[in-house]
């Protein structure tokens, strides 16, 4: 359609420069999430319109502090850095800084100057400027710098038009000298020889890849042997890239001296004084765990209200469906395999949407790195790091972007216990589950007069959850024998108001992810599971005619006979015959063939459980006004005794069974992924698995 | 004017990280603007005496109390 000129450009930066706010604007609702191959880091496009000539597809690298990388994030940026001269790669590199912190944002700079591609100096906050007394001769820098250099407020619309200006002119120009090759000065013969060794490639690329051990994709083996050979008879790597440091920290200061000022006077200590309160001994654990509760509450609480909305929805959705479509299998396939199978997902969309707003929220304003600083000594003492409170907290919206936060932890035992105890926190797949056996066996009553006991059962369970994380974590603290030195360094950001629109979109972003990767698996197990509990061996085509053989002469109803037969049909179908094999080995634990079939299937994610159960209990009973989950729960007898068969000791250990065990494929393929091996993964299906029997059927012994 | 590491400093104290110490600071503390020269603020120590909020360079950092132990700076005497 058009013909345009397509280009690309990468965004690079520190953490906290606002990054992400310039790529929001740039790209906004056209941003896809990616994955890079073979690592579960997100990558993130979007495409932009830069001029009449051009556009621009535009990626947002992991925020870094330099190209020399220390975690699994960092790694990516370097490795798509020196790729970047082949197939789909930079055209331009975009370093945002923020203008605060300039001295330490040029470091990151200086280096990738030093890659020889085109780069555009995007110096960010500048509406900040004023307010903390900084100055900058941006003339004299883009001058110093031989380099376009451009001021923004990201924050602000009127920031995009100057970025994509300077983008297409420093494509145009394709000026990409080093800035000063600071690497000559430290051992000028050294590095005189190595630029011999490969002139196809850059000093600091060649550099780099004999520090990093990391090559371009498309090197040729004999060039990797000469490198290869070359770093094996270089002494002082460490001490040359100490001194690479600081000249470039020279470099920088010299530069900076002519065009940055700071007025200290002018400077307010807002951040100093908000430090005080939430780094304070006693009111920084007040806050953070009042934080924690109006994030728990807000899900227990507010979420109900658009979730019960949702439930009746499909529930009437279904309904009319049923009435206005012709009898047949298409119309049994969408109203007892597709809508309540989709219903299942869609409905904690409200839960999983507070729980990643509250997480957005706590990162922009800077608070984050507040609660990885207070949680830090009290981890380790459970083999984890400050860092993974990210993680923990992320894990009950889900495990999966839980997992992946990981990454930043450095060290790589403290990453290992988190990402082995992460899927005992109390995830928002569990909370359907959890939320409709709580409305069965617990009373809706208050206790004390004011606490909702099914909220107080809620809240034990993510206690239990929480509780059991602790334990495992400290299990294997003790157990795992990896030596891993890990360093600590974690940047204390200033505060910052969140900006609506980056919240809205990560948001956005994270819960559309989730809920059609979800949604996909649920969608097909839902349709498999119609599949099967609708038909069978000879024996399932038989049902009909030994139910009406069996009844023949006793005084029932049509419906009776009916009912009976729907029941029938189901114990004689795949499904049911599925259910009746693993039911001796969950008859310990309370569970008939049906429960049996749910537990099989929750296995490729927990939260198929209701989505199942009412898939079988409406395949059953044929009614033609759709009824909610949970009535058709309740009204689920035990045929043995005559009794509901959810009554309490049964829901107990349901619950108990599903806080420990490992029902999620999603889960453990990224926990292989981020491992790098079956080995890990295969331990927590097994380990919570055994847990998770066990308990459920001390649970069910004890109170039956 | 004496030796001493960031780990004795007390809260609000400054220092100038030693001279000749580069060797012992590891890279990214050193990228991080962690440099010979630089003045070191301890802000605040995390309520079980470890982590240290440093600002070294103009940048705001925790840093485990292992890590600042290894860090030489100069501190005026009291």
């Amino acid at each position: 359609m058009s013909n345009k000129r397509s280009i690309n450009v990468a965004l690079v930066g520190n953490p906290n420069t606002g990054k992400t706010s310039l790529f929001n604007q740039l790209t906004g609702l056209t941003q896809k999430v990616g994955n890079y191959p073979g690592v579960t880091v997100d990558k993130k496009e979007g495409v932009t319109n830069l001029s009449e000539d051009y556009k621009a597809v535009i990626t947002d690298l992991p925020g870094t502090y330099s190209i020399n990388p220390t975690s699994a994030d960092e790694t990516i940026v370097l490795r798509t850095l020196l790729n970047s001269r082949y197939d789909k790669t930079p055209d331009v590199l975009v370093v945002v800084a923020d203008v605060e912190n300039l001295k330490r944002n040029l470091l990151l700079f200086t280096q990738i100057k030093d890659l020889e591609i085109p780069t555009v100096l995007v110096i960010n906050m500048a509406d900040q400027m004023k307010r903390k007394g900084i100055t900058v001769d941006l003339a004299v820098l883009q001058q110093e710098l031989g380099n376009e250099v451009v001021l923004i407020s990201a924050r602000k619309d009127s920031s995009v038009r100057p970025v994509k200006e300077a983008i297409v002119a420093a494509f145009e120009s394709g000026e990409a000298s080093p800035l000063c090759e600071i690497t000559k000065r430290i051992d000028a013969s050294y590095f005189e020889e190595l630029k011999q060794l490969n002139p196809k490639y850059p000093l600091y690329e060649l550099w780099l890849m004999i520090t990093q051990d990391i090559f371009p994709k498309d090197i040729t083996e004999e060039d990797k042997e000469e490198v290869l050979n070359f770093k094996n008879n270089s002494k002082d790597l460490k001490k040359y890239q100490q001194k690479e440091t600081i000249l470039r920290y020279q470099k920088i200061n010299q530069i900076l001296k002519k065009v940055y000022h700071v007025d200290r006077s002018k400077a307010t200590d807002l951040r100093a004084r908000l430090d005080k309160i939430f780094t304070h001994k006693i009111f920084g654990y007040i806050l953070f765990f009042g934080i924690l509760l109006l994030i728990f509450q807000s899900i227990f609480e507010w979420a109900t209200v658009p979730m019960d909305f949702i439930d009746a929805t499909f529930a009437s959705f279904s309904d009319f469906i049923k009435s206005n479509m012709g009898e047949g299998v298409l119309r049994d396939l969408i109203t007892d395999g597709i809508i309540p199978g989709i219903g299942g997902v869609v409905i904690f969309i409200p839960q999983i949407a507070i729980l990643f707003m509250f997480i957005a929220i706590l990162e922009e304003t800077g608070y984050m790195s507040r609660a990885v600083f207070l949680m830090d000594k009290i981890m380790r003492k459970f083999g984890m790091s400050g860092k993974s409170i990210i993680p923990l907290i992320s894990g009950t919206a889900c495990a999966i972007p839980a997992v992946m936060a990981t990454r930043n932890i450095s060290g790589w035992k403290e990453r290992l216990v988190t990402i082995l105890v992460t899927p005992f926190i109390t995830c928002s797949a569990r909370l359907p589950v959890y939320a409709i056996l709580i409305a069965l066996i617990i009373p809706n009553e208050k206790i004390f007069g004011f606490l909702s006991l099914q909220g107080f059962t809620l809240l034990c369970l993510y206690l239990l959850g929480f509780m059991t994380a602790i334990i495992a974590a400290i299990i294997l603290h003790k157990t795992l024998k990896i030596k891993s030195n890990s360093l600590f360094v974690v940047e204390m950001p200033n505060y910052k108001l969140p900006s609506a629109k980056n919240v809205i979109l990560d948001v956005v972003e994270k819960t559309k992810t989730f809920v059609f990767d979800a949604g996909k698996i649920i969608l097909a197990i839902s349709i498999v599971l119609w599949f099967l509990a609708s038909n069978g061996p000879q024996s399932f085509q038989d049902a009909e005619k030994n139910v009406i053989e069996n009844v023949s002469g006793q005084e029932l109803s049509q419906d009776e006979i009916d009912q009976m037969i729907a029941s029938a049909r189901l114990e004689n179908s795949y499904i049911g015959i599925m259910g009746k094999t693993v039911e001796p080995v969950i008859e310990p634990l309370g569970y008939d063939w049906k429960i049996g079939i749910a537990l099989i299937s929750s296995f490729a994610a927990r939260e198929v459980f209701v989505g199942t159960l009412a898939t079988i209990y409406s395949v059953e009973s044929d009614d033609e006004d759709t009824t909610t989950i949970k009535e058709r729960m309740a009204s689920e007898m035990n045929p043995t005794t005559g009794k509901p068969r959810f009554n309490f000791p049964v829901g107990m250990s349901l619950l108990v069974f599903y806080a420990f065990a490992m029902q999620c494929m999603a889960t453990l393929a990224i926990v292989k992924r981020e491992t790098k091996t079956w080995k890990w993964p295969l331990i927590q299906l097994f380990g919570m698995g055994f847990l998770a029997y066990i308990s459920s059927f001390i649970v069910y012994q004890i109170l039956s | 004017m004496f030796l001493t590491t960031i780990a004795s400093l007390h809260i609000g104290e400054l220092g100038y990280i030693a001279e000749d110490s580069s060797d012992s600071i590891p890279l990214k503390l050193l990228e991080m603007g962690c440099l010979p020269g630089a003045e070191v603020e301890l802000i605040q120590i995390a309520p079980l005496n470890d982590p240290l909020y440093i600002c070294v360079n103009g940048s705001h950092l925790a840093i485990r109390k292992e890590t600042a132990a290894n860090i030489q700076i100069i501190k005026a005497e009291e």
